[in-house]
């Protein structure tokens, strides 16, 4: 086993907090450097959270394919200023525009990367217990949805379980695109109908271990919300307003 | 340590017609140990369910009273512990320790007497692995007993136990049974619900058998139940030990292959185990071939391949000429159609497999799609539903039938494209002795008349009433025998 990264002790909520102070006060610029020193920060303290840059890139992968999308969708639409930098067909591209969407495409980066960060290492028990403990959420939500997230990986096994259950009953769309869509719709609808069923299931066997009962319940678990949690909470935001201030200390 | 008295007890499920349980009269005295047995339908569940007080008001009509020491159960629920058939929607947390704490959290059980609760509760029932192993990486066996270990913890007075090892191969059911009469104590209260009743004989002191429409059909120690109602209670669909079935082997020696596989292995994409490893099987015709097994050595993944419904990783499944009949390559290239009138399939779960608003039109499907006219589809359909003691319920959907009901339908509708091959996984599960019989006749028949039977199976009675040749799947050696 791996030592346990120094800031994966720390209560889930102010794990969470921190990601959210941390790049929420992102969405008020539009410049490309602040996005840039965060991203910097966020690679810098993932190991803190226990992930590697190799696991943290890994996981990355779809929001890199989101950033670039952001950057092709931008530069075509939006309305021109600054130098013409390159041409191409109709469509002239100006540096003005290109900056604009490059900052665009790093804040998505930015945004979601805290999050990634702390959710990697982040048990869905140690969450709810702490979402109850801390927060005070209600019980039902929270570990209710935590039921509810265990049955999740079923539902691909039983996607493929239907869809050969179609072929075996000599169902098959061919290649006729809205005989697809009908074929995809009927086996939704029967995952559907099975996942209600299971929901069900799920909820009775909680409802007879008492579940919900009235009873004041009492925690397995102790999750505490200390002084180091908000430090936690308190370090990230101040990271934050010191990117925010130096940006804006250069004029951006 | 609980004493149950049921008084003129009776359940209607809301927007249904008829009374699930109605007028039952029962004491159960303290430390009492329960068998509970009856016809699918007489109730049995949902007596269960009336004992640990989970039968919402609003879900239902409901009639007289079920007392826990002269307590309404609704008011003493936390004396109550439920296991139930399906170890996948009954854990509720992701480490086992967690998940047996789950019921003393709920009922405020202070936090320091928690974990040496939860540390008697898995030592009870024999549990092996460390408090963080997770619930997902458990088999089957494992898992209910885990459930039993979550059902304990609490110290119920009452055990409730519905089917606990119906969903088990014979070696986790084994491992059940063996916790059962372990863990628990001598003073508590046991009902159990089983099928497989000779197995779970030696756990119960009393027999309570629960008729069609209410009432009791029989109740005492077992042996006076069996000997003074045995075929009674046999002809009302209940399991009783040591009734005759009927033996059906084959009229005649076994014909041409109409299948074979040679080395045929199967790994899903990005697995790093092969589901099913390298093996060689013939499919004849007018024989019934059974393939046994432990959980997980491959057995399903077998029946899907001879299906023509997955490709196999490696080596080859031929059809014959005579099967293929103008189809070119192996079944898994076969257009569906084409397919379902050669290879018929019947899945594990049968809810699966439906695909029609009705049962009538469920099985109609098969033969509407090999283009045949309406009289003929007419015909097969109506000679079905009387053979499967459908009829009465044509119009009704699919979704809402029992599950007895709705695995003779599955296997209906896959007979309904009059396939040469068919193919079952676990067809007898969940089945009462009448429903099973009508079942195993229907594929004796279709046997006879020449089709090839493939059968994945638990069930020790039908591979001695059907079985003309038995494979073992999983554990070496591997192979035919």
């Amino acid at each position: 086993m791996t030592r346990r990264a120094a800031l994966t002790r720390r209560n889930p909520l102010a794990r969470v907090g921190a990601a959210l102070l941390f790049s929420l006060p992102l969405l008020s610029t539009l410049d490309p450097l602040t996005p840039t020193l965060a991203i910097a920060v966020s690679i810098a303290v993932a190991g803190a959270f226990g992930v590697s840059v190799a696991a943290l890139t890994r996981r990355s992968g779809p929001l890199l394919l989101g950033a670039v999308g952001v950057l092709f969708s931008v530069v075509p639409f939006a309305e021109p200023h600054g130098q013409v930098v390159a041409a191409v067909g109709p469509l002239e591209i100006t540096d003005g525009v290109l900056v604009d969407a490059v900052g665009l495409g790093l804040r998505v980066l930015a945004v979601a990367l805290p999050g990634v960060i702390v959710l990697a290492t982040m048990d869905p028990t140690d969450l709810a217990d702490a979402l109850t403990q801390n927060a005070r959420l209600p019980a039902r939500f929270a570990y209710g949805s935590l039921a509810a997230l265990r049955l999740l990986p079923l539902l691909r096994s039983q996607w493929q379980q239907l869809v050969l259950a179609r072929r075996s009953r000599g169902l098959s769309p061919g290649r006729n695109p809205a005989a697809q869509a009908r074929s995809l719709g009927g086996v939704a609808f029967s995952l559907l109908v099975g996942a209600i069923r299971d929901g069900e299931r799920l909820a009775t066997a909680m409802d007879a271990r008492g579940f919900d009962a009235g009873i004041a319940r009492t925690a397995a678990r102790q999750q505490r919300f200390t002084g180091g949690d908000w430090a936690l909470v308190a370090g990230a935001a101040a990271f934050a307003a010191t990117i925010l201030m130096i940006t804006a200390g250069l004029g951006m | 340590m609980v004493e149950v008295q049921v008084r003129d007890l009776g359940w209607r499920h809301a927007g249904r017609r008829e009374w699930a349980l109605r007028g039952l009269d029962l004491t159960i005295p303290s430390g009492q140990r329960v068998l509970l047995l009856g016809a699918s339908g007489s109730g049995k569940s949902t007596l269960l369910r009336a004992l640990a007080g989970l039968l919402a008001a609003d879900s239902g009509d409901g009639e007289g009273e079920a007392l826990l020491d002269g307590v309404p159960v609704a008011r003493a629920r936390e004396r109550v512990g439920i296991v139930f058939q399906d170890p996948q929607t009954q854990l509720v947390l992701s480490r086992c320790g967690d998940d047996v704490a789950f019921g003393l959290e709920n009922r405020g059980v202070p936090p320091e007497r928690i974990w040496p609760q939860v540390a008697r509760a898995l030592r009870r029932v024999g549990f092996p692995y460390h408090l963080d192993h997770s619930t997902a990486a458990l088999s089957g066996g494992e898992q209910q007993r885990l459930a039993l270990a979550g059902a304990l913890a609490t110290d119920p007075g009452l055990l409730l136990l519905d089917e606990p090892t119906a969903n088990l191969d014979p070696a986790g059911a084994a491992l059940v049974r063996t916790a059962l009469a372990e863990a628990v104590r001598a003073d508590t209260t046991v009902v159990l619900v089983e099928h497989r009743i000779a197995a779970a004989l030696p756990l119960v002191d009393r027999v309570v058998a629960l008729g069609p429409g209410g009432g009791l059909l029989a109740d005492g120690p077992p042996e006076t139940v069996f000997a003074d109602h045995g075929p009674a209670l046999a002809a009302a669909g209940v399991w009783v030990p040591g009734h005759p079935l009927p033996r059906l082997p084959a009229a005649g020696p076994a014909g041409a292959p109409l299948l074979s596989a040679e080395k045929v292995r199967y790994r899903r994409h990005g697995a790093d185990r092969d589901a099913l490893p390298a093996v060689d099987a013939v499919v004849r015709e007018g024989e019934a071939l059974a393939v046994v097994g432990p959980n997980g050595g491959g057995k399903s993944t077998l029946a899907l391949l001879l299906g023509g419904l997955i490709a196999p990783t490696s080596g080859v499944l031929r059809a014959a000429e005579d099967l293929a009949a103008g189809l070119d390559g192996p079944p898994h290239r076969w257009p569906a159609t084409g397919l379902s009138a050669r290879i018929g399939s019947v899945f594990q779960n049968p809810e699966h497999q439906f695909v029609r608003a009705n049962v009538r039109d469920e099985l109609a499907l098969g033969p509407r799609l090999a283009g045949h006219p309406r009289e003929h589809v007419d015909a097969t359909v109506d000679d079905l539903l009387d053979r499967l003691g459908l009829a009465a319920l044509a119009a009704a959907n699919p979704f809402t039938l029992s599950g007895g009901q709705a695995r003779r339908l599955s296997v209906g509708a896959a007979l309904a494209a009059a396939p040469r091959v068919l193919v079952l996984d676990e067809p007898t599960f969940g089945q009462d002795r009448n429903t099973w019989i009508a079942l195993v006749q229907l594929l004796a028949g279709l046997r006879d008349a020449g089709a090839a039977i493939v059968a994945v199976t638990h069930d020790d009675e039908l591979l001695a009433t059907l079985a003309d040749r038995v494979m073992s799947l999983g554990g070496p050696p591997t192979g035919e025998r």
